[in-house]
């Protein structure tokens, strides 16, 4: 073996260049001009649009609805009395291809609830100079607690902004809500929280 | 390494060639079909096998068709139960389509009551149950009934949390605690659909070794209480690593996540610690983050403060406090052998001379002796007690002081009936597990008893570091090795204690076990280190540096990882540090930085790499788990000072040190001899009087337990322990509060009557409550007074 690879060092190497007057060139037939008729075809969609409104918005003075699924920011939900519905199980940032996603999780307590159930997100980023928005994140999600909103202003001035927290991603307390951590609805169990049977908060749940 | 002419138990074996898959494979005889495919690289789905425990076929997982002699089995059978026999032939999943839809059946089955909890379950992306779910389950469930649901997390010990409800009843925790640990504390109860894993009422699950059943389940059963909802699999960046806690050496894997350590986990090493660890090696990690650390040198200015300083302005401090003076250095048992070979070049080159000492703790003249003419390049091993006919201990509490060789013991218990000889004061709770022939002394009359022992050459003695508080002692064993040619190991407590002896880090010794009053061997070191000569003078030992500091016979003190609370005489030595100039190497401000004069903050070990010289000598060697950190090790510190002070000692990196070390070959020449030492017998006693005799807990106030209050919750209660006889005398009952007490201090504990020498009682020596060289300053065998409180 290591004979031949001797013998085979003393070859001079081939070239892999190619001599470009040795290719043979093809006739390949062009089509010619196209009819009159067919030329005023096609110039007819140009003249046409003249007589059209612009689609064209004064961005930003005014600002277009973007389509129903438009895929902007995320955001994070809350169950009906204002819990957590996400619980740190770091799916999304398993499915992200981008890499964007960081959470941490952590033990609910009886004196801090922050999801029902057992485990909360302690820590949620969504780094946004990564996010690819190809919505991975939102179909891993077994809890529906990240959806994506219809937001897309995304600019900022320094990558730290960028990172948006767990605070910038929550979505915001409704009518009913009332702010985590707070104990669960007597009676209920995180079973119930998912299958939708806690509509609002319980005044017990109110932490003094 | 292990030769086989060693190895009695290599035998021409039986092998039985039979036929998997259409494959053919010849194993030895009574391997398990399961196994035998593996050889082949066949995957048989399972959840109760494990190679280490007994089989059970518990979990019916791994069906597979099986035909000997052309009959076949009628129904698929459990290959994990059936060892292979000639003419067989086994068709897995991957042939038989029978064993396939068996598989998939046992898989339906098992799934029809298992949580969807994969969310929030931390076993989540590396759970075998997820795994064999999909290669082997069907994707959609035809259970359309109400999963049976248990009340979940159930804390089964401070550590420990059971979710029933995924369990798949594989057996595995229960096995490995009743014959692997020997704590059958966890059972399984009820029966059918409501088989649930259990603790017996008002006992929890508090085994040294609860650990290890978390790291086997194969589902999110059983989960570790500081690790949960910690992280995912994937989040970790894994490195092997060693167990810094002591000296049995497991193999170990590190999961960091963003420079923080979240879980360790037992590494599969064979020939040490198998696949298990101890509790304390497993969770007892997050010290590194819970003390304090240092992060800036210190440098004590002309005001008497300790002030931050920079780091050249920190060496050149040392560097002048230290040029020229006598100068001696103390370095703890907690230290890499490479930083161990770096405080020993420093002392003889640096310093000039051998005033150093790694035993920071209650050591002896005689210990040293031996340990230069017995131990230093000894080679006993986990296989010498694997083939033992006899194991004695002398000195050494396996199950709390090296819990890894305690498991290796039992498991020759088990298999064999191994026989185990103790010589102590008190029946442990582990040498009454190992069944072991108690030989019940009084604390220093232990050497009579050794002397009277017969050995073979096939025996082993385990020492451990307690004997040297026992005058006499270790020369008995010497003597005793000597005349039945039995081996002797040294186990001591610390992870690095063997690997600072191998690396001369002890006042009568040089690197690689060379004696100092060997001409040649000064020689050989002072040569391979380009040095003229070394300093001939035997050095101190730590009870003479202390008391040269005191007497001013030595100006200066480098003090590398020491807790002075840990030596017998504590206040001597704080004195001692106090009147001298202490140059102080920690990773966190501790009693010895009151009195520094200059502190240099060091890496911890997830921050560096390096090794440790386990109790046999074999090294374990770690990588820098914690990559960002600008910490750095104590050997990198120390070349710096060296070089300050103009004596360069050439140790830039733990590559280089560990390539010297590697360089110094074995020391041809003779060893030292030892001077017999006689015993000196138990104290008398008289009323009540008692001799106290003690030792440390697995669990207990170790600075490297800091910050782990789950595995503290475990830690075996603190009491007195005190004979029937002396119980009657006194009339206490359990649970009664005694009192231990000297001229010095009190301790005050419950009582608890046991097998213990009538003359004797037994304290922990560092557990909650009870820390007896602070509160009574006493060892072995020091009379204190035992009464009624």
């Amino acid at each position: 073996m290591a004979e031949q690879n001797e013998s085979n060092s003393l070859q001079p190497h081939e070239s892999n260049e190619v001599d470009i007057t040795a290719i043979a060139y093809e006739k390949v037939d062009q089509l010619g001009a196209k009819s009159f008729w067919a030329q005023l075809q096609g110039f007819w969609v140009t003249f046409s649009a003249m007589f059209k409104k612009p689609n064209t918005v004064q961005y930003p003075e005014v600002k277009e609805q973007t389509a129903e699924r438009f895929h902007g920011r995320h955001q994070l939900n809350r169950h009906p009395d204002g819990l957590e519905k996400c619980i740190g199980c770091e799916l999304c940032a398993w499915a992200c291809p981008a890499d964007a996603i960081y959470v941490e999780g952590a033990d609910n307590t009886p004196d801090h609830q922050m999801s029902p159930g057992e485990r909360y997100g302690k820590v949620y980023q969504i780094n946004y100079l990564r996010c690819v928005f190809c919505g991975l994140c939102i179909e891993a999600c077994p809890t529906r607690a990240l959806t994506m909103t219809n937001e897309y202003e995304l600019a900022d001035s320094t990558r730290g902004k960028l990172i948006f927290e767990k605070d910038d991603l929550l979505g915001p307390l409704r009518a009913g809500m009332i702010p985590p951590p707070h104990p669960m609805y007597p009676g209920m169990t995180d079973t119930n929280y998912y299958n939708g049977d806690v509509k609002e908060a319980h005044p017990s749940q109110e932490t003094k | 390494m292990t030769t086989t002419q060693e190895n009695p138990t290599t035998q021409a074996v039986e092998l039985i060639t039979v036929v998997i898959d259409g494959f053919e494979v010849s194993v030895p005889k009574g391997t398990l079909v399961i196994r035998a495919a593996e050889k082949l690289g066949i995957q048989i789905p399972r959840f109760c096998d494990h190679p280490l425990l007994d089989p059970v076929g518990a979990c019916r997982q791994c069906l597979v068709d099986i035909e000997i002699n052309g009959r076949a089995f009628p129904k698929p059978q459990a290959s994990c139960t059936i060892p292979v026999e000639p003419n067989m032939i086994v068709k897995t999943q991957l042939t038989s389509a029978v064993a396939e839809k068996a598989q998939r059946g046992v898989m339906e089955l098992l799934l029809v009551n298992h949580p969807l909890d994969c969310p929030v379950c931390d076993k989540g992306g590396e759970c075998p149950l997820q795994n064999q779910a999909m290669s082997t389950g069907n994707g959609e469930t035809r259970f359309e009934g109400v999963k049976r649901t248990f009340e979940k997390p159930v804390a089964i010990s401070s550590q420990v949390l059971l979710d029933r409800e995924r369990c798949v009843l594989c057996a595995r925790c229960t096995r490995f605690s009743d014959q692997i640990a020997g704590d059958p504390f966890i059972t399984l109860n009820e029966r059918g659909a409501l088989q649930q894993v259990g603790i017996y009422e008002n006992q929890p699950f508090e085994s040294y070794f609860s650990g290890n059943t978390v790291q086997i389940c194969p589902v999110g059963a059983l989960t570790g209480a500081t690790y949960r909802f910690r992280a995912r699999p994937f989040d970790l960046v894994s490195t092997p690593s060693a167990c810094e806690h002591c000296a049995s050496g497991c193999d170990m894997r590190t999961d960091v996540r963003r420079g923080k350590t979240l879980r360790r986990l037992a590494g599969d090493d064979a020939s040490v610690n198998e696949e298990w660890n101890c509790d304390k090696g497993r969770w007892a990690f997050k010290y590194v983050t819970a003390i304090d650390r240092l992060t800036t040198p210190l440098v004590r200015g002309v005001d008497g403060v300790l002030a931050p300083a920079s780091w050249p302005e920190a060496l050149a401090a040392a560097a002048a406090g230290l040029k020229g003076k006598r100068a001696a250095v103390l370095v703890g048992g907690r230290a890499t052998t490479e930083d161990a070979y770096g405080y020993s070049k420093f002392a003889r080159i640096a310093l000039g001379t051998n005033d150093i000492d790694f035993r920071s703790r209650v050591t002896s003249d005689e210990e040293r002796d031996v340990l230069a003419a017995k131990v230093v390049g000894s080679k006993t091993t986990y296989r010498d007690i694997d083939v033992a006919d006899h194991v004695v201990l002398v000195g050494f509490e396996p199950e709390e002081e090296s819990p890894i060789v305690f498991l290796r013991i039992n498991k020759q218990v088990r298999k064999r009936a191994l026989k185990v000889s103790a010589v102590a004061t008190k029946l442990s709770i582990g040498v009454d597990k190992l069944k072991a022939d108690f030989i019940k002394v009084a604390p220093g009359a232990e050497a009579e008893a050794v002397e009277s022992l017969s050995l073979t050459a096939k025996s082993v003695i385990l020492v451990g570091e307690r004997a040297s508080e026992s005058s006499g002692l270790l020369t008995a064993i010497a003597q005793l090795s000597d005349k039945s040619s039995a081996k002797i190991a040294w186990i001591p407590r610390r992870a690095g204690e063997r690997g600072a002896l191998e690396a001369g880090a002890l006042g009568a010794l040089l690197p690689g076990g060379r004696p100092v009053s060997d001409a040649a061997a000064r020689v050989d070191i002072a040569t391979l280190w380009g040095v003229p000569s070394l300093p001939a003078t035997t050095g101190r030992t730590v009870p003479e540096i202390v008391t040269a500091l005191n007497r001013a016979e030595l100006d200066a003190v480098v003090v590398g990882g020491v807790d002075p609370l840990d030596m017998a005489d504590s206040a001597e030595v704080l004195a001692a540090l106090k009147k001298s100039f202490v140059v102080s190497l920690e990773i966190a401000p501790s009693v010895v930085t009151d009195l520094a004069d200059v502190v240099l903050p060091v890496a911890a070990i997830t921050e560096k790499s390096g090794s440790f010289l386990n109790w046999e000598g074999r090294p374990r060697a770690f990588d820098t788990a914690v990559s960002d950190s600008l910490n750095r090790s104590d050997l990198r510190i120390l070349s710096a000072l060296a070089d300050q002070m103009g004596e360069s000692i050439m140790l830039g990196t733990v590559t280089q040190a560990a390539r010297e070390i590697a360089s110094l070959g074995k020391w041809d020449g003779a060893s030292s001899k030892l001077t017999p030492v006689k015993s000196s017998g138990a104290k008398k006693i008289s009323g009540n009087e008692a001799l106290l005799t003690s030792w440390r807990r697995l669990l207990d106030l170790g600075t490297m337990q800091k910050g782990e209050a789950n595995l503290a919750g475990t830690a075996r209660k603190s009491v007195a322990v005190i004979s029937p006889k002396r119980a009657e005398t006194l009339g206490v009952k359990d649970g009664d509060i005694l009192r231990v007490s000297n001229n010095y201090g009190a301790i005050s504990l419950p009582a608890l009557v046991e097998d213990i020498h009538d003359d004797a009682v037994w304290v922990p020596r560092n557990s909650f409550g009870t820390q007896t060289l602070i509160s009574l300053n006493a060892v072995h065998g020091d009379v204190v007074t035992v009464v009624k409180a």
